[in-house]
């Protein structure tokens, strides 16, 4: 039997241990190398995290992920010439997904970004980025923002993920107040046990969650006050890729890389209507007519019919001729069979459309579906 | 009837001429939650170490390689709606598929179960 391949990074120099990576071990994980770090890939078992976050809470750790801080009078429109996203329009205590993109349009990240500036204070931006894109992130930000924006890597801080529909009320017991403050995609910051901790409602399993932002020597007793809790376990990294593939959002650097942007990868969202107006950010002529015009391809949800999984790297074929990829694929355990993501050519990506996956020599049925496949369940507090 | 183990995690366990293969209860551990056995056809003869099935996890995909040459008489039909038999009884009722050996010799590299034991120990 052949080992089975987990998609693991370039890594230069070893994977490093995360802050919480003795807390895993005795958790009962299996640790495997990925951007850069051991991670928990899982701990129970993938289905039984994944159906655990979709009924009650997760806490994934994902310290590997790059936490910034960008600052200084014109940060907003310094990075509005980096990202497409109306970056001046963001106030105070909200967040916004945004793309780095390069001059051709081509995505370098997909990112978060968080508007904690203090009243008062220089506009101040907190930033989260891929794990293994990172050092590219930091990098690209520092050749590109002016010499007056400070950029600091926030690398002695750990990041947690608390996502579920039972994560607020588990937040309420161990940070009491802060998830009435918050609707989806808004952010604050409170004092526990004597340390700042950032938080943001949001996630990436299409569940309500939180982000959490503690430096590095307080993330095991964070974790341990969360898993005390009767809704919360630790889930590993596999359940977060089952758990993202259904809720439709892409993972860079197999949905998303460089030569895609952000109209085929059907993120045209993330590209602000002022910015639509009045362009100026990498590649905009060339994002602005592909939006006007179409493109030639488009991401896509499928469904699989059978049992049998599509992986990355999968042909998709309308009768013999091929027109797309799989960029992800997987079985998905809250919809109960295979689903897959990929590029199709236009004329294929219409939802319905049934397609052919080549998997192994097989030829295995598809269908364009409307993604997400299950749907989110962001919590959006009632207008006052 | 005696049970072999190879190196590639696969048992097989042979009475007279005929063999019953699955794979072991440490790599059903490795792989994780399986969702799919992909099985070879009966009737089919295949080669040692050809890659005649494929356990599909949630995560990742994995091949069985045949440990010995021969026809292949019968695949697990439970697997069909049941492959998670795999996870649970890997080494009894999520067996594989049966084969008629086409040659016993190749039998002769395998480990028993305590000498497959250590050698998971040592990984």
């Amino acid at each position: 039997m052949s080992e089975p391949v987990i998609e693991e990074e370039a890594i230069d120099e070893g994977p490093h241990k995360l802050p919480l990576d003795a807390w895993h071990r005795a958790a009962g994980a299996r640790m495997v190398p990925f951007a850069g770090y051991e991670m928990p890939i899982q701990y129970e078992g993938i289905i039984v995290e994944h159906e655990w976050t979709r009924t009650n809470a997760g806490l994934f750790d994902v310290s590997h992920m790059g936490q910034l801080i960008v600052s200084g009078e014109g940060t907003a429109e310094a990075l509005e010439a980096l990202l497409p996203g109306d970056i001046s329009a963001l106030k105070p205590g909200r967040i916004r997904y945004s793309l780095l993109l390069n001059d051709d349009g081509g995505i370098l990240d997909d990112l978060m970004v968080t508007n904690v500036t203090v009243e008062g204070e220089e506009p101040t931006y907190y930033i989260v980025v891929n794990g293994a894109v990172k050092w590219d992130d930091i990098g690209h930000l520092r050749e590109f923002l002016p010499d007056a924006i400070t950029l600091t890597h926030l690398d002695d801080r750990a990041l947690l993920a608390l996502q579920g529909p039972k994560a607020a009320e588990a937040l309420e017991q161990v940070l009491p107040g802060v998830a009435e403050q918050l609707s989806f995609m808004q952010a604050t910051s409170t004092s526990w046990n004597g340390v700042e901790i950032g938080i943001g409602r949001s996630g990436y399993t299409g569940e309500d969650g939180f982000e959490l932002s503690v430096p590095e020597e307080s993330v095991e007793a964070l974790a341990e006050a969360l898993c005390a809790l009767d809704q919360v376990k630790p889930i590993g990294l596999g359940a977060r890729d089952s758990l993202r593939l259904e809720a439709g959002l892409p993972l860079y650097g197999h949905d998303l890389d460089e030569k895609t942007d952000p109209v085929t990868a059907d993120l045209g969202f993330a590209i602000s209507k002022r910015r639509r107006e009045e362009g100026g950010f990498p590649g905009a002529e060339k994002i602005l007519a592909l939006r006007e015009h179409g493109p030639s391809a488009k991401r896509v949800g499928m469904l699989i019919t059978g049992r049998m999984a599509v992986r990355e790297g999968a042909p998709i074929f309308a009768g013999n001729a091929q027109v797309g990829t799989v960029t992800s694929g997987g079985f998905a355990p809250s919809v109960g069979q295979p689903i897959a993501m990929g590029y199709v050519e236009a004329g294929h990506a219409l939802s319905g459309t049934k397609l052919i996956v080549e998997m192994r020599g097989k030829q295995i049925e598809a269908t364009v579906t409307d993604m997400p496949f299950v749907p989110h369940r962001y919590y959006r507090k009632p207008k006052a | 009837m005696t049970i072999y183990y190879t190196e590639e995690h696969e048992w097989i366990s042979v009475e007279g001429t005929t063999g019953t293969v699955g794979i072991t209860d440490h790599a059903q551990e490795q792989l994780g939650d399986i969702t799919f056995v992909e099985l070879p056809d009966a009737g089919s003869t295949v080669k040692k170490g050809d890659s005649v099935s494929v356990v599909d996890s949630v995560k990742a995909a994995s091949d069985v390689y045949t440990p010995v040459s021969g026809e292949v008489t019968e695949v697990n039909p439970k697997l069909e709606d049941e492959p998670e038999l795999v996870n649970s009884s890997a080494e009894t009722d999520g067996w594989l598929f049966k084969i008629a050996l086409s040659d016993a010799s190749e039998l002769e590299s395998f480990m028993d179960e305590a000498a497959y034991k250590e050698f998971v120990e040592s990984l």
